[in-house]
């Protein structure tokens, strides 16, 4: 079990504020998905080719011990201290599979619409690399846990359903580190941490959309609770097909494999890189071939794999060390009936139930946490959209400034809800709420005792306002003759001198009224 | 059925063996020879039998989630050939920083 969890930004990427701009144009833009608005760097020679990508997911699955073995799977231990002679591959031992990642498995298959197996089996995969101390990687070949399946992708004019080819349980490798001429040193604490490779049909049009489908597999992943998909500890990696080809043209292109992408974001710019070096080799009339290449994050490039031509010939042939698995109609609809809510689910429901917009259901479901924290405040204040407003704004800003999670944050749903029944009430105006928020954090007190340490209560009372509004006036004679003149908007300055006077505590609806009525008293004067 | 020497090197690099002229000729003829007695099961009708991966009657041999003790990193790399700083060391491999 991978314990250390770092607060990180909604992934749904186009509502991301700080990615995207919020809702900026651009941001609007880049919702139109494989519409003619989309925003494409190569436009101009969008006419002339169609890009075609495949994704290959690789996610680590949460549980506390490996694949086929009992050692630790927790991420930064000493190197070579979480092995033992199955992972090692050492003569005489034998691999038994872990049925919490096997369950895992079923879920996320399920989840992405695949079918279950009823009997699925490992093979071998035979090569030989340093960071596979057995020469071969148990991983399926024929008998996948899941086959088929889709996912749907992109939230405005409709969803784009991209389908999946398939689900494969397999063991991960060990980390290599090249330190230079002296060779490269393996540490094998990874290997065999249960890996579940995810592989997308060639459906994906454009590097945004890649990135599209990549936040919403990460957010069903952590919806489902079967891992991190922290991309920094590799918990979550991804390599990608792509090819270019002539709109219409049955046949792919040649096609590039590119690894070595440590974000969405690079995943993206990778993609972009080789989309237009493809399109740039085809206009020149040169010749494509098909390789590995590495992406390269410094200088922004893909780089041809340096491998030696060697055809992949991985030889699968069945484990022999491990029995096929047969699962039942009964536990794949238990595990069916354990998917809970998925994102999607509850953007729409979010939508719907709490008529929120599109951009606030999705910056709150991204964070499932964010999301639920979101319901339990509702279920104390009587309008959502106030609720959805301070989350993604003073609270959410709270979360970035801190680096906390919604949970590590520390407020409490009941806190925050009474917070704003006291705006509500009028105890408090939105800005004296908002100042409080940070004590409120800070000191976990509840929120009528971080008031009146605070010594901010709203001025309701019209006795306690009526000289301020008299003095406002006095010293504002020039809007008041605008006002009086008809200048309506005069009568919001004057409203907001009456909170500058106040320190912001004044009633803003009270002060509104009290103008009001002095004003009309000057107007009889006058008259 | 017959396998030829083009064959023999393409098996013998895949399993990274090196072999003699003299050995590469003996493979030739035993791996011929392999797969012709093999090749018997074809003349078996199948065709109402269900494929088989294994042949003991056992399947579904699970763990639960549990961590077990694992070895002690000297004892670890007392069996690496290289080592240092509680790494492993092999030969400078160029290829790819990609995994898995
Ligand atoms: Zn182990």
């Amino acid at each position: 079990m991978r314990m250390k969890r770092r607060s990180e930004g909604p992934f749904y990427r186009i509502y991301n504020k700080h990615e995207r701009g919020g809702r900026s144009e651009e941001g609007r833009r880049k919702l139109d998905v494989g519409r003619e608005t989309w925003d494409d760097p190569l436009r101009e020679s969008a006419m002339e080719y169609e890009t075609v990508i495949g994704l290959e997911v690789h996610v680590q699955l949460l549980t506390r011990s490996k694949l086929f073995c009992g050692c630790s799977t927790l991420f930064g231990a000493q190197p070579n201290s979480q092995t033992c002679p199955v992972c090692l591959g050492l003569p005489g031992s034998l691999p038994v599979l872990n049925r919490e990642a096997f369950r895992k498995a079923v879920k996320v298959g399920l989840a992405l619409h695949g079918e279950i197996s009823q009997v699925a089996k490992f093979d071998r995969k035979n090569y030989f690399y340093p960071d596979l101390p057995k020469n071969y990687q148990i991983s399926q070949y024929d008998l996948p846990i899941a086959r088929g399946g889709w996912l749907d992708v992109g939230f405005e004019g409709g969803p784009k359903r991209v389908r999946i080819t398939r689900a494969h349980l397999e063991e991960d490798a060990g980390k290599l580190m090249h330190v230079g001429k002296g060779g490269s040193r393996v540490d094998f604490n990874r290997t065999g941490t249960p890996l579940l490779e995810i592989v997308s049909e060639p459906d994906i049009s454009s590097p945004q959309e890649a990135a599209l489908y990549l936040s919403e597999l990460k957010a069903i992943l952590l919806y489902l609770e079967v891992s991190d998909c922290n991309m920094e500890e590799g918990s979550l990696r991804c390599d990608a097909n792509i090819s270019v080809r002539r709109p219409g043209s049955k046949e792919l292109g040649v096609k590039s494999e590119l690894k070595n992408m440590n974000s969405f974001k690079a995943v993206e710019r990778a993609l972009e890189f080789e989309v237009s070096r493809h399109r740039r080799v085809l206009e020149e009339g040169g010749r494509l071939i098909q390789e590995t290449r590495l992406w390269d994050e410094r200088q922004a490039v893909t780089q041809p794999m340096r491998s030696k031509e060697e055809a992949h010939d991985y030889r699968y042939f069945p484990e022999p060390d491990l029995v096929p698995f047969r699962i039942s109609q009964a536990e794949v609809d238990e595990i069916r009936s354990s998917l809970g809510e998925l994102p999607r689910e509850r953007l729409n429901r979010f939508q719907t139930e709490y008529e929120l917009s599109a951009y606030d259901a999705g910056v709150l479901v991204s964070d499932k946490a964010l999301s639920e924290f979101f319901e339990a405040v509702c279920r104390a204040v009587p309008r959502p959209k106030q609720v959805a407003n301070w989350l993604t704004g003073p609270v959410l800003s709270e979360m970035n400034a801190r680096h906390k999670t919604i949970r590590e944050l520390g407020l409490k749903p009941e806190a925050l809800a009474k917070l704003l029944m006291r705006i509500e009430d009028r105890t408090l105006t939105n800005t004296m709420a908002k100042e409080i928020l940070p004590a409120l954090i800070d000191s976990g007190k509840d929120p009528d005792e971080v008031v009146r340490g605070k010594g901010l209560k709203q001025v309701s009372d019209a006795g306690a306002l009526e000289p301020v509004v008299e003095q406002v006036i006095r010293k504002n004679g020039q809007s008041v003759q605008d006002f009086l003149s008809g200048k309506e908007r005069a009568l919001g300055f004057l409203v907001g001198q009456v909170m500058k006077e106040t320190g912001g505590k004044a009633n803003p609806a009270l002060a509104h009224q009290l103008l009001l009525k002095a004003l009309a008293v000057k107007k009889g004067g006058a008259l | 059925m017959s396998i030829s020497r083009k064959d023999v090197h393409y098996i013998a690099k895949l399993a990274r063996v090196s072999l003699t002229e003299t050995e590469e000729a003996r493979l030739e003829k035993d791996l011929a020879e392999i797969l012709d007695y093999v090749a018997k099961l074809n003349q078996v009708d199948t065709s109402n039998i269900e494929p088989t991966t294994h042949v003991l009657s056992l399947e579904n041999i699970f763990r639960t989630d549990e961590n077990r003790p694992s070895l002690q990193p000297a004892e670890v790399l007392r069996i690496a050939p290289k080592k240092s700083d509680g790494f492993v060391v092999v030969p400078l491999v160029i290829e790819g920083k990609g995994d898995a």
